[in-house]
């Protein structure tokens, strides 16, 4: 969080320095962005920590801790590919299921196939591509991340 | 403001609701109640009310310095290496879902970008534009999105261009939806 808050400092800082109108714009367009997610921010935080309340840890690390092995991977996974959620609601999210024991590899799985698969949107997709090219690319995309989670927790497992 | 109240009602009613079961909870000492406020939503909060103000000015400030239209007009029939790293610059700088990616698809087609890099542009909505880099590394550290970036660049430009020649194979066409 430090790294963040010391890169808007600087570059805000260097960015007025070249222009300060377009600097003053980018932090009101900022803030303004803000304010207008702010009232879903709040309701989902009010949810997740109601929906937390009940779900204990345990049941949670049943599906998605170390205990369920390459079974978290999946699940982790198919939530992804479900979910449609927007990254400002998907990482702080991500960030209470790490504090709560998911660990990063997992949560890498979702990150990506919440990005890259979206089983909701292939009516959508495949009017796009057509129906088989839709499908390839979202059934090679949730392989993908599957390979990423593993690789990642291979790396942070053994280096 | 009344705009404001009259798009976020549901969410405001939620905020309401929660406001007044907290007050309830820690008037009359309703333990599960203090539980949910104390160890979920404060902790939850307190992290986020610092963190995203920082990030939206960030957010802000990508946004006038770096726009789509400007690198899409750079984009057109470039091949190679160069036409590559442009498409993934494009979905680089691009906000919102993958969805919303497929039009640009199509207008990608017909400026002659081959499909192959089509695929790999919509492939490379893996790498989380730049703002959303931001809420990654927030939440989930530096290490995390280092890491991740390293391990998906490569899997996901690969799975790009497996479908671009299935798509070319099939004589696939985009349509305009």
């Amino acid at each position: 969080m430090l790294y963040v808050i010391i890169l808007t400092i600087v570059l805000t800082i260097v960015s007025f320095i070249f222009d300060k109108d377009k600097t003053l714009k980018g932090i009101k367009t900022g803030m303004k962005q803000f304010v207008n997610i702010l009232p879903t921010l709040l309701s989902v935080i009010i949810l997740i920590s109601i929906v937390l309340y009940f779900i204990s840890d345990k049941v949670l690390m049943e599906y998605l801790g170390a205990g369920a092995g390459l079974g978290a991977y999946f699940s982790a996974a198919i939530l992804g590919a479900v979910a449609i959620l927007p990254g400002f609601i998907a990482y702080p999210l991500s960030g209470i299921l790490v504090q709560s024991g998911v660990s990063l590899a997992v949560i890498a799985v979702f990150i990506t196939t919440l990005k890259m698969v979206g089983f909701m949107t292939i009516p959508i997709e495949q009017k796009y591509f057509g129906l088989k090219v839709t499908l390839m690319r979202n059934a090679l995309s949730f392989v993908g991340a599957l390979i990423v989670g593993i690789a990642m927790a291979l790396i942070l497992n053994y280096f | 403001m009344k705009g404001y109240l009259k798009k976020n009602r549901f969410d405001i009613s939620v905020i309401i609701a929660f406001g007044i079961f907290a007050a309830y909870s820690l008037f009359f000492h309703f333990r599960p109640g203090i539980d949910i406020l104390q160890k979920n939503f404060w902790a939850f909060l307190k992290e986020m009310l610092f963190a995203l103000p920082v990030m939206f000015i960030l957010i802000g400030l990508f946004d006038v310095w770096v726009s789509k239209e400007k690198v899409q007009k750079h984009i057109g029939d470039s091949s190679g290496v160069k036409g590559v790293l442009l498409v993934m610059l494009l979905a680089f700088v691009q906000v919102g879902p993958l969805y919303a990616a497929f039009p640009v698809a199509y207008i990608l087609q017909k400026k002659g970008t081959s499909s192959v890099n089509i695929f790999i542009y919509l492939s490379s909505f893996t790498m989380a534009k730049v703002p959303m880099l931001t809420f990654e590394i927030g939440f989930l550290g530096l290490k995390f999105s280092v890491l991740r970036l390293i391990l998906s660049v490569p899997v996901f430009v690969l799975i790009g261009m497996i479908t671009g020649r299935y798509f070319d194979k099939h004589k696939g066409t985009i349509n305009e939806d």
